[in-house]
Order: C-alpha cells, then sequence, then structure tokens
C-alpha cells in the first residue's frame, strides 16, 4: 500500500476512497458510530456508562463461546450481550430485597454487582478460550478490532442491526427520557420504568454487541461515551444533543481510519485521542461560558 | 516444603494481594468508585504495554501508570465525586493509548505482543519467582497496612464528607491518599490475576461483605476473609484442572462466592 499523506486534501479522500476494503472499514465505521452515538447519548443521560462498559466485555467470553461451539461468532456476540443486559437488569432489581433500593448505598451495590458480572463473564471467555486450545494469537483482533477486514457482508449485518435498534429506540424515545429524567415521577404517572430501564439495556448489548465486531471490545466504549459525553458538555437539549453525538461520533471514527491509512498506527488510537482532545475542549468551552 | 516451589510463590503472593484487595475494595465499594477501580485495572493493561513497548520492566510501567492515573481521577474528582463520564473519557484514552503501544511494540518486532497482552490481561500467578513472589507480598502487606493507618478517618470522610470535613478531617488529602493505594494494589494484583480480572477481585468479595454486614469492621474482615477465601480456592482448582488458569479460577469462586450471598 503506497499511502501518501498531501496537503491536497481532496485527492487523499480520493485515494481513501480507491480500495474496497476502506470503503468497507468507512461504511462500517460510519454505522457502528451513528448507533453508538445515539445509544450512547441515553447512556450518559441516565448514568450506565459503567453499564455499557461491563456490556460490552459480554463480547469475549461470547466470542470464545461461539469459537468453541462451532457457531458464527455474531451470534456469540449477540447472545452474550442480550443476556449480560438481562442480568445486569436484574442487579437493580435485586437491589430491592433487604437492602435499600435507593440512594447513594444501592447504587454502589450495584456497581459492585455489575463489577462481578463483567468479571466474571471476562474469567468465563478465558477458561473457554483455553479450552477451545491456544487462538490466543486472535485475542488482539478480538480486544481491537480488524477494521480493515470488514466484509460486504459484515456492514450489512452492521447496518440491519443499527436500522432496527434505532428504531427500537425510536419507538421507546419519549418513556425512556420520561424514566431517565425523572424515574419516580414517570413511575406515578404510569411508565413502566423496570420495564422500559430492562428493554433499554438489551438495546445497549445489541448495539455494543455489533460494535464490538467492529472495532473490537475495548474500543467500543470509544465510540459509545465520547460523543455522547461531547455532546452533553455543549447542550441539554434532547434533539440538538442527539445530532451532536452523532456528528462528534462520525467525525472521531471517520478521522482516525483516515489518519490510520495514512500512518502505521491502529485507528483506535486516533479515534479515541481525538475524542478526548473533543472532550476537554467542549468542557473549557463549557468552563468558560461560551455553550451552556 | 509441602508445595512445589511454584505453587509456594503463588501462594504467598496470592494470599496477601487477596488480602489488599479485599480491604481496599470494601472501601471501594462504600465511596462508590467501582468504575474508577475498573478504569485503574485497564490502566495496567496500557502501563505493562508501554513499558515494554520502551523496554522498560513490566513492574515499573505498571506502577508508573495505575498511580498516575490515580492522581488524575483524584484531581478530577477533587472538588466533587468524579462523575463516571469523566472516568469513562480518561477510561477511553487509556485503552487509545494501550492499542497505540501494541502499536509500537509490534513494529518494534519485540517479540510477540500476544503473549504480553496474555500475561497482562489475565495474569501470570505461577510463573512468578521466589523474588517476585516476596516482593509482591511485601508490597501489598504495606498497602494494606497503609490503608488500616488512614481507616478510621477515612471511614469518616467515605460515609459523610461533608461532616467529616466540618470536623477537620483532611478530605481531598484522603481522597488522593486512597486513589494512589488502589493504584499500588490495582498494579500488584495485575500481575496475579491480570488486568481484565482485577474488578473481580476488588468488587466481587466487597459486594458479598456488603451485603451481608453493614458494620464497618465486620464487613472490612469478611472482604478480606472472602478475597483470601478465593484466592485459595482458586488456586487449588487451577492446580488440578490444567486448563483453568489460576485468574480465572480466582475470579469465578470470587463470583460465586458473591452469587451465593445473592440468594441468601
Amino acid at each position: 500500500m503506497n499511502a501518501h499523506f498531501t496537503l491536497d486534501l481532496a485527492a487523499d479522500v480520493r485515494e481513501l476512497l480507491a480500495y474496497p476494503f476502506m470503503v468497507n472499514a468507512l461504511q462500517a465505521a460510519g454505522i457502528a458510530a451513528v448507533m453508538a452515538a445515539v445509544t450512547g447519548w441515553f447512556m450518559v443521560l441516565r448514568r450506565e456508562t459503567f453499564a455499557g462498559h461491563t456490556l460490552s466485555m459480554m463480547s469475549f467470553p461470547g466470542a470464545a463461546a461461539a469459537a468453541l461451539a462451532g457457531l458464527p461468532l455474531a451470534a456469540g456476540y449477540f447472545a452474550f450481550c442480550a443476556g449480560g443486559a438481562l442480568v445486569v437488569a436484574g442487579t437493580g432489581v435485586a437491589g430491592t430485597g433487604s437492602r435499600p433500593a435507593s440512594g447513594r448505598g444501592a447504587e454502589a451495590q450495584r456497581a459492585a454487582a455489575i463489577g462481578t458480572v463483567g468479571a466474571g463473564a471476562l474469567a468465563i471467555g478465558f477458561v473457554l478460550l483455553s479450552v477451545y486450545g491456544g487462538v490466543l494469537e486472535n485475542l488482539e483482533s478480538l480486544l481491537f478490532g480488524s477494521i480493515f477486514g470488514v466484509t460486504r457482508g459484515e456492514v450489512l449485518t452492521l447496518a440491519i442491526v443499527a436500522v432496527c435498534t434505532l428504531a427500537c429506540l425510536a419507538v421507546l424515545g419519549r418513556p425512556l427520557l420520561f424514566a431517565s429524567v425523572d424515574g419516580m415521577l414517570a413511575g406515578a404517572s404510569g411508565v413502566p420504568v423496570g420495564a422500559v430501564s430492562t428493554a433499554f439495556l438489551v438495546l445497549l448489548g445489541l448495539a455494543v454487541a455489533a460494535t464490538a465486531q467492529i472495532t473490537g471490545i475495548l474500543l467500543v466504549f470509544a465510540l459509545l461515551v465520547a460523543p455522547a459525553a461531547i455532546a452533553r458538555e455543549l447542550t441539554p437539549r434532547i434533539a440538538l444533543g442527539l445530532t451532536l453525538s452523532v456528528v462528534f461520533g462520525l467525525t472521531v471514527a471517520w478521522l482516525g481510519l483516515a489518519l490510520s491509512y495514512f500512518t502505521n498506527y491502529s485507528a483506535g488510537f486516533f479515534t479515541t485521542s481525538a475524542a478526548v482532545a473533543l472532550f476537554a475542549l467542549a468542557r473549557a468551552a463549557r468552563r468558560l461560558g461560551v455553550v451552556r | 516444603m509441602v508445595f512445589e516451589a511454584f505453587f509456594a510463590n503463588a501462594l504467598l503472593a496470592g494470599s496477601c494481594i487477596a488480602i489488599a484487595s479485599g480491604l481496599l475494595g470494601w472501601f471501594v465499594v462504600l465511596r462508590g468508585q467501582v468504575f474508577a477501580g475498573d478504569a485503574l485495572s485497564h490502566v495496567a493493561f496500557t502501563g505493562a504495554l508501554a513499558a515494554a513497548a520502551v523496554g522498560l520492566g513490566l513492574r515499573a510501567g505498571l506502577f508508573a501508570a495505575t498511580v498516575l492515573v490515580a492522581l488524575v481521577i483524584a484531581a478530577l474528582g477533587a472538588r466533587s465525586r468524579a462523575d463516571d463520564v469523566s472516568i469513562g473519557i480518561v477510561f477511553v484514552w487509556v485503552l487509545g493509548l494501550g492499542v497505540f503501544f501494541l502499536d509500537r511494540f509490534n513494529s518494534s518486532g519485540g517479540g510477540s505482543s500476544a503473549t504480553i497482552a496474555a500475561r497482562t490481561l489475565f495474569g501470570s500467578l505461577f510463573g512468578l519467582t521466589a523474588g517476585e513472589a516476596r516482593l509482591a507480598a511485601l508490597i501489598a502487606a504495606g498497602t494494606a497496612l497503609a490503608l488500616l493507618a488512614v481507616g478510621r478517618p477515612l471511614l469518616f470522610t467515605s460515609i459523610d464528607a461533608p461532616l467529616a470535613a466540618a470536623s477537620g478531617a483532611p478530605v481531598r488529602a484522603l481522597g488522593f491518599a486512597f486513589l494512589i493505594l488502589l493504584g499500588i494494589v490495582a498494579a500488584e494484583a495485575t500481575q496475579a490475576v491480570g488486568a481484565l480480572l482485577l474488578l473481580g477481585l476488588l468488587a466481587a468479595p466487597a459486594g458479598a461483605a456488603h451485603r451481608l454486614t453493614a458494620n464497618p469492621y465486620r464487613g472490612m474482615a469478611l472482604a478480606a476473609g472472602i478475597a483470601l477465601l478465593a484466592m485459595w480456592g482458586g488456586l487449588a482448582l487451577s492446580y488440578w484442572v490444567a486448563a483453568l488458569a489460576p485468574g480465572a479460577a480466582v475470579i469465578l469462586v470470587a463470583a460465586g462466592i458473591y452469587a451465593l450471598t445473592m440468594v441468601v
């Protein structure tokens, strides 16, 4: 590959789009970024960042179990992420037993439960992997993705999942927003808060599973939390926030891919660095009173 | 010696690390800093890769990285408690840097990065030499003692920070000190159970202890005891079942104990 970055940006973009593998990568990253940005915005609003991260970890035992059973890896990703979402949702319900159901103590309890679920799932994944027998050379692509090896079929699957997830979120949107902003009031006005929360976690799990196959398990989190966090720094408004989140998601995802193409480093590094830089700028702007 | 040498090393280092993790974990859950603990455990991964990329010892990289990020998280939360979005952003960048160092390491051709990655991610308790085990035990014991030394004021500030501040307790300094201790334990425990599983050792025994008792001293003792039990159980399991790596076995036992407390 003779990748040359020139100051002629139009020529650079033409070069980026000259290879089919690069087009696939850009499409996959774009779809994943949009889906992650929208679900991530709700995740940040609901303060479920930790749960989101734990769900992304579920992909690891999922992939290992699918490999062991001889199933397509995607099946494992989706099954484990959705299952993990139900377990994580269950930790919220379990807190209502002998312990206080609300307040900081219950929240900390729940975090401990989620952390235990995440670590337990990873341990199971590792055991499955060692039973499967030495596929550790694939560990790196499992964890950090192989975006330049995405096929047409994978792009199509991703697009279908993205459309379904976004459609469900659109249907769920109003009660979800209500339940997220004021759960007590929403419950009092007849919104099934528990069911809505569980449904959202399952959607989050599906989005994470689809994204993890493209970006790798460890970097899903970048597309999920960073664009949403930047948007939330800039505006409390809903439509504007969601739009900004999508714009930032696409920006960092494509920027990362382009920079990765012209250098020898992975897209993940550039994507996360761009995201962190934008977040720092946004927070500085907010502190200085430029926005919000 | 009753045990083979590698098992005795693992037992010594593992026991001390388990006690330290259990004690610190109890405060981590109390203070609602589980996510920060998770972030620190991933920092350990990046730190080890960074050290490998520039050719330093793993241990140096681990400690430098975790303590540094612990300070960053403490500084972010200096005014209030660090919100999970700030931690998430730090987290994201740390992982991105991990990828960067993995690339550096691959291009420098310094051996198999997959081995380093696997070792860092999942630990290598059975691979410790006697010297390493003694050092690990010393560091873990030192951390546990340091924690107990600040235990009372830390407990006070964790439960009611405004009241503690009003009665003159150094809330900020204690917050920093606690996260630094957590960084040290994270680096230490990474060598035992690995960066990805470390959270299990922090959260599971402590979470179980918090479920079982609200009494702080009983809770701390219980957390340390459960962690120790998980460590011994896990080591024994992986000794008998060859396919089971020690780190994974320890976490499975810890998660199992936690699940039991959900039922009880």
